[in-house]
């Protein structure tokens, strides 16, 4: 069977070329990274759920690769190749085929093949005037492209860092506490958890051990797990060191000695995952809670509001906009802005654009440091169907 | 072999063989091959418009889900494992009452830190930050897998597929953990390996299921019913074991 996108060929290459052409004008160098890639740089950087979605296969030398399933991950590697010190600013376009795989067949909303059409900025020292200029241009395109109607959903996952970093509680517990952010479900099972001391969460065998140990001493500690092992014949087998495994057991010892998350806590955090509306209102909303939760992220709000003032001189519209907390909960290698540029009332067809900030990613791809860098890719089949929908 | 035969697909080989074919012979359905001793066609003896189809289980599963078979007999693991969607494609019918299999979510037995899912996720992120990689699971049931990883919000896992020996790839270093079929768990034991808590994905046994997907003849779906009423017949020693979770 022919690749879907194959029916729209010509219309789509027409408003690819287009795209290209605002992003070219604005300064954006077009690229052409590699459709196959390596897979273990996709998997590794987004775990298994993006893998279930991606094809991978085996070559004849048993190399795995994959179909890109995101172009933004192949973009960077041209980034961090071109420039290994990474010491350089490079804005690039992009536009081409990407491939997921899509339970139940493929459908108009969610093609096995797509195309997008992007822009990835990296290496931009301020932050939000960086963050300004891809909103700006993702917006322009759009427009260019006939879209009319559209909304912006807008988070910070910045503000979530900086609640977790002002509350007075073990720094296990943050990096707990950011880890299931990821993972809606199990969150709220982990303040749950965080809140009780971990009460009931403990297997027999481990409660038992963990009572033995005594978290200011963890040499004795591994004395204790290592003899605790030896007397039950169990080998250490695998990757996982002895320290590894006595190390997470102390920390639950040590979590059983900590006052527990308060219920004050676990509310705010809550209060402050459900805060939604108007920019600038959620921003304000947020300072109330955590003015009155005594606690100090001036820093980061000043940053969110910094970045809508930069919006604002930059023409786009925060009517068009609502700001939601927990937005940008589903891709991991986004730190900070992200937004989402969507056509109401159409469900994921009406996703057509997408992006935000991922300050780790190079490093993950060889960059030498940390790297700044914001991007975003339109789903031009959407852009195209909304467009014509639109028209009709 | 007639237009409006139903086609009953069961195992070619093995244990579950043996098992499915007392079974239908004590049911007063006797299976007997057609043709050559070693080809994979059949029927059943005294019911007319019946084909037999020997295949091997995990094709039974794929041609269940194509609809080239109108019945089959296989383990319910390999059909939650072979098919999308499962419960709109395969009408379950009944437990047979053997080929018991676990499927089970088991680790290094010296992972004295893990005893539920709950822990997984944890270990997961503190492996990737310690070791550079993500965990590693091996197993040959990869959509089962996914999908109970992902009930539980386990996400920062790899699987590795394995078709063979999966118990020995944690020692062997090819794996760090397994999801794999048990019946006693004699062999994790072995290997020195633990079921996690609540890490019981599936509780497996042989089905008759029937095709959403074939077409159905008035002939083929008074058969159908005929080989269910006299497999009903002896059952009782049916399902000993309470029914498997989805």
């Amino acid at each position: 069977m022919a690749a879907e996108s194959a029916l729209r060929f010509e219309a789509l290459e027409a408003q690819a070329s287009a795209l290209t052409e605002l992003f070219k004008e604005a300064g954006y160098e077009p690229v052409a990274p590699s459709i196959l890639q390596p897979a273990s740089l996709f998997l590794d950087r987004m775990g298994e759920a993006i893998r279930a979605r991606t094809y991978v296969f085996t070559d004849n030398d048993g190399e795995e690769l994959c179909l890109r399933p995101d172009l933004t991950l192949p973009v960077g590697r041209i980034y961090v190749a071109r420039n290994p010190e990474a010491q350089q600013e490079a804005r690039y376009c992009y536009n081409g085929p990407a491939f997921r795989y899509q339970p139940g067949g493929a459908k108009v909303a969610g093609p096995r093949e797509f195309r997008q059409a992007g822009i990835e900025y990296i290496g931009g020292g301020d932050h939000v005037r960086a963050e300004a200029e891809v909103l700006t241009l993702v917006i322009s395109a759009v427009r260019a492209a006939g879209l009319t109607g559209y909304r912006i959903s807008l988070g910070d996952l910045g503000l979530f860092s900086a609640l977790i970093e002002a509350l007075d509680v073990p720094e296990r517990w943050r990096l707990r506490l950011r880890h299931f952010f990821w993972r809606p479900p199990s969150f709220h099972d982990l303040l749950k958890q965080l809140s009780s001391n971990g009460k009931g969460m403990l297997g027999k065998t481990e409660a038992r051990l963990v009572g033995r140990l005594d978290p200011d001493d963890p040499k004795a500690a591994l004395d204790v797990v290592s003899k605790y092992l030896k007397r039950t014949k169990t080998p250490l087998t695998g990757t996982r060191t002895l320290e590894e495994i006595t190390g997470r057991l102390l920390d639950h010892a040590r979590d059983a000695r900590e006052a527990p998350l308060s219920t004050k806590t676990v509310k705010l955090i809550e209060d402050y995952l459900a805060v939604s509306g108007p920019p600038r209102a959620a921003l304000a909303r947020i300072d109330d809670l955590v003015s009155a939760a005594k606690l100090d992220i001036s820093s980061a709000l000043e940053t969110a509001r910094d970045r809508l003032d930069n919006f604002a001189a930059s023409g786009i519209e925060l009517g068009d906009m609502e700001f939601r907390a927990e937005f940008g909960r589903d891709l991991e290698y986004y730190t900070g802005f992200v937004f989402q540029l969507e056509v109401p009332d159409a469900g994921r067809a009406g996703h057509i654009a997408g992006g935000g900030r991922y300050d780790t990613l190079l490093e993950g791809l060889g960059a030498p440091h940390a790297v700044p860098a914001v991007g975003s890719a339109i789903h031009t089949e959407r852009l195209l169907a909304a467009v014509e929908g639109g028209a009709s | 072999m007639s237009e409006d035969a139903l086609i009953l697909a069961v195992p070619s080989k093995g244990r579950l063989m043996e098992q499915a074919s007392d079974l239908f012979t004590k049911s007063g359905l006797p299976m007997r091959k057609t043709g050559h001793e070693r080809g994979y066609r059949g029927e059943i003896e005294g019911l007319e418009g019946v084909d037999v189809a020997f295949l091997s289980s995990t094709e039974i599963a794929r041609q269940l889900m194509l609809g080239r078979v109108h019945m089959g007999v296989t383990g319910e693991d390999l059909l939650r494992e072979t098919i999308q969607d499962v419960d709109d494609k395969i009408e379950f019918l009944e437990r047979l009452g053997f080929g018991f299999a676990d499927v089970v979510v088991a680790v290094p037995e010296c992972w004295l830190d893990v005893s539920r899912m709950s822990d997984l996720e944890e270990v997961a992120a503190m492996f990737h930050r310690e070791h550079g990689r993500r965990i590693r699971v091996a197993t040959k049931y990869m959509n089962l897998t996914r999908r109970f990883f992902d009930e539980k919000g386990v996400t920062g896992y790899r699987i590795v597929e394995s078709l063979g020996a999966t118990e020995g790839t944690p020692a062997a270093g090819t794996a760090d953990m397994i999801v794999d079929i048990t019946t006693t768990g004699t062999t994790l034991k072995a290997n020195h390996l633990k079921i996690l808590d609540d890490g019981v994905i599936l509780e497996s046994q042989a089905m008759i299921v029937a095709s959403r997907a074939a077409g159905w003849p008035d002939a083929a779906v008074r058969s159908k019913q005929e080989i269910l009423a006299q497999l009903k017949k002896i059952k009782g020693g049916g399902a000993r074991r309470k029914p498997g979770k989805k």
